[in-house]
């Protein structure tokens, strides 16, 4: 067990009374912090509420939520419900893995300025197809353009520095 | 008192003060209140600069409203259920006059300002809908029958005292002046109300179940894990009208003898999580929940769980072991949540529009309930209507509508007049029903004859440019992804059905494969525990019901009657259509177009990635599959 300590992991742990049961909102505060899970976290935490790495390990795989590999500034989750699916959610996709450089598989900007993400529904199917950024912006009804602008805005931001 | 205080009320305060609320919120005559829908959807659509432009006008014109001696108020309010005018701004003038205009912009929200507000001309261009007192609705809302939704885009979630002057926490004034527990259970029981998550249990033999579990602990839960795509009733339930759950599960502990609570909520609903969070605070500022509620020794604790993204949490059992921390894996029933659930405890797990139906329930009696719907699905049900269809939103229907009358009556049909071709309801565990039985009456055993099921409401109409079988196939692919992988049928069956799928749609089917699937299928509906596996394969089951012959086409010919699977399409452009405008080599994103401009162009089948985006562009209909 290595002796580094994490101060701001001890206080999130605390917060959630150092209860097992509190594993899941423990790890989506951890994930706030570092954007993803380190596996060094994951090992602190299990330490800490005296249960088996392999069970710490077990939720933060089965969960969609949790990413065990490091994410982008920006996550651009694109929402693949049916109704955004059946309204071009794939061509939104394509245009903006297009337009930030992905290559097929990959997920994260090699710079970690962007995340892209296909999500399962975000309940706004009379908009479809919808992306959100951050979960905090939703833009709807996207057609191939209005998806460029988003982006070409977001690259804009990103270059500026501005985080949300 | 009223307004300011912050201090509990009694049993017997209630509705003295629920009648202050009425009067303090009554549309006073000189009032004109505009409300802007700041849902989720609303704010999508651009809801915040729209507010944003409302709340400069007020001041831009403040002399105006000064010299005309109005009263101008401005709320948000929650989802009205027409998604597709969003953002929504009603107009709201003493006596039931509605205006509601739609697909509002800033410029446009400043015209409605002027010309309406101010000036009392409504903007007659922009109108999606009109209400005026003593008059049946028309249009979208003609054969609806708000219950569950009947706050929703009516009221602002944000402020208590608007929804206990709608008769709010009337349901719990009753339970608690004098009903027992038991009488309470009978009530539900009575009322015929059906769980509206997708099972379709009775609500009130399962309150029953545990309140007679001999426990002295004992709680109650709310599954607001909405993971099914295409459903958001729930979303819209919680952001529009929160307290109306809140009171639900207030009442259910108290005929089952609970005093804790989950609701558990799924995390990609950060607005309605936080409209939940808010209620909850003033509830508890009202003794209406925690402590010694409305001073009568009943207590109840409620607690927020965020879901961490699992489709199958939705199922109780999984629902259960997320709320404990573990991963959300089902469990064997027996023994049932009621009797066993939560920490071992018996346990009461009903849906976000089930619970919000209770309070109705409670408020206006049961005969009411059991008078609306048909023989055995008793009162409403809100269902999600998107896809390829004019009018998308969410809809409350009585049961013992027909198909026919929410896609065309309510929903106006299908975009651009195309030919209506399936609607699939259920989600992943739904099916798709086809235009012969579009006259099929919604209940919940008419839909699971027609090889559907009601779900929790997600209904999604599709018209020839969807293929049936890339539609199973996208669903077989949710399935896969979210199976918990405790059942191998489910684990291992839904991969392979998968991979058949695959093959089919990239144009490698081969003979037998049909068949295949259809062994599959029974296999992982017998061997899996929970209701994902047991459902899962549904969706392939109700296309080779309803839609063999395109599966047969993909398999047999290698072709995608609809145009769809890119593995089976070329692309090239007709020379007699082409104008030559360049639209299409500007956006192609390979470089596969090329041509002169106003000469025809061509594309190269060996760079086209088959991305559609020239389909999409071209406007002479050059472009053929």
């Amino acid at each position: 067990m290595n002796e580094r300590s994490f101060p701001k992991i001890n206080q999130i742990i605390d917060i959630w009374e150092r209860k097992v049961s509190n594993l899941i909102p423990i790890l989506q505060e951890v994930q706030k912090e570092y954007r993803y899970l380190p596996e060094e976290v994951l090992t602190y935490v299990a330490t800490a509420l005296g249960m088996p790495l392999a069970t710490v390990f077990g939720v933060a795989t089965f969960y969609a939520q949790f990413s065990l590999e490091p994410k982008g500034k920006y996550i651009v989750k694109i929402c693949d419900g049916t109704a955004c699916h059946v309204r071009g959610s794939e061509v939104v996709d394509y245009i903006i893995r297009k337009k930030l450089d992905l290559s097929e598989g990959q997920d994260t900007t090699d710079d970690l300025s962007f995340t892209v993400e296909r999500v399962a529904c975000i309940g706004c199917c009379g908009l479809a197809p919808v992306i959100t950024i951050n979960d905090q912006e939703v833009y709807g009804q996207l057609t191939t353009e209005a998806a460029e602008i988003v982006v070409e805005d977001l690259l804009k931001r990103n270059a500026a520095g501005e985080v949300h | 008192m009223l307004k300011v205080t912050n201090s509990k009320i009694s049993l017997d305060q209630l509705s003295a003060y629920r009648e202050r609320c009425k009067e303090e919120f009554a549309q006073k005559a000189d009032q004109v209140i505009i409300l802007v829908g700041l849902g989720t959807c609303g704010i999508a659509a651009g809801g915040a600069p729209v507010m944003q432009a409302i709340q400069d006008e007020l001041l831009v014109q403040a002399e105006a409203i000064k010299q005309r001696a109005l009263d101008v108020v401005v709320r948000s309010t929650g989802c009205a259920g027409m998604c597709e005018a969003e953002v929504m701004v009603e107009v709201r003038r003493p006596g039931g006059h509605r205006t509601m205009y739609g697909q509002v912009k800033p410029d446009l929200a400043k015209r409605i300002f002027v010309e309406d507000v101010v000036g009392g001309n409504p903007v007659e261009d922009l109108i999606v809908h009109r209400e005026e007192p003593g008059v049946k609705p028309g249009g979208v809302l003609a054969k609806q029958l708000r219950i569950a939704l009947d706050n929703c885009g009516y009221i602002d979630p944000e402020v208590i005292e608007h929804y206990i002057a709608r008769d709010g926490y009337t349901g719990l004034e009753r339970a608690l002046s004098g009903m027992s527990s038991q009488e309470v259970v009978e009530e539900i029981k009575r009322s015929g109300l059906r769980g509206r998550g997708g099972g379709g249990f009775s609500t009130g033999l399962k309150w029953e179940f545990t309140h007679k579990a001999p426990d002295e602990k004992k709680y109650v839960l709310c599954n607001a894990d909405e993971g099914d795509p295409g459903a958001f009733m729930d979303r819209s339930l919680l952001e529009g009208d929160p307290h109306a759950v809140l009171e639900g599960m207030i009442i259910g502990a108290y005929a089952v003898g609970a005093d804790e609570g989950y609701i558990y909520c799924r995390a990609e609903y950060p607005l309605a999580i936080n409209r939940l969070r808010l209620a909850m605070k003033q509830a508890e500022e009202k003794g209406l929940l925690g402590e010694n509620i409305l001073g009568t020794g009943f207590s109840f604790d409620l607690h927020i769980k965020e879901g961490a993204g699992a489709f199958v949490c939705g199922e109780e059992t999984a629902l259960i072991a997320s709320i404990m921390g573990a991963r959300g894996m089902p469990s064997p029933r027996p023994p049932f949540p009621a009797q066993r659930g939560l920490w071992a405890k018996p346990t009461n797990i009903n849906n976000v529009e089930t619970w919000a139906n209770v309070p109705r329930i409670l408020a206006r009696g049961s005969d009411w309930f059991a008078g609306i719907g048909t023989e055995n699905s008793k009162g409403t049900k809100v269902f999600a209507l998107a896809g390829r269809i004019k009018k998308t939103g969410l809809v409350e229907i009585p049961m013992g509508l027909t198909l026919r009358e929410i896609v065309f009556d309510i929903g106006g049909g299908i975009q651009y007049d195309r030919p209506f071709k399936a609607v699939q309801i259920g989600g992943p565990s739904g099916g798709c029903i086809p235009e012969s039985l579009l006259d099929t009456v919604i209940d919940y055993d008419s839909l699971i004859r027609a090889g559907a099921m009601m779900g929790s409401g997600g209904m999604v109409v599709v018209d020839e440019t969807t293929c049936m079988v890339e539609l199973a196939r996208y669903f077989m692919k949710f399935v896969q992804s979210e199976s918990c992988g405790k059942c191998v049928p489910c684990r291992e069956g839904t991969k392979q059905m998968l991979s058949i799928m695959e093959r089919i749609v990239s144009g490698k089917g081969e003979p037998g494969d049909i068949g295949l699937l259809e062994e599959l299928s029974a296999v992982v509906k017998e061997g899996s525990l929970c209701g994902l596996g047991k459902t899962a394969p549904n969706p392939v089951l109700t296309t080779l019901r309803y839609f063999r012959h395109e599966f047969e086409a993909h398999v047999e010919d290698h072709r995608c009657p609809s145009g769809v699977c890119r593995a089976l399409m070329n692309f090239f452009i007709d020379p007699e259509k082409c104008r030559g405008c360049t639209r299409c080599s500007r956006i192609c994103p390979v470089g596969a177009i090329t041509g002169e401009s106003k000469k025809p162009h061509s594309i190269d089948a060996d760079i086209c990635t088959k991305c559609r985006l020239c389909l999409e562009k071209c406007r002479f209909e050059a472009i053929i599959v």
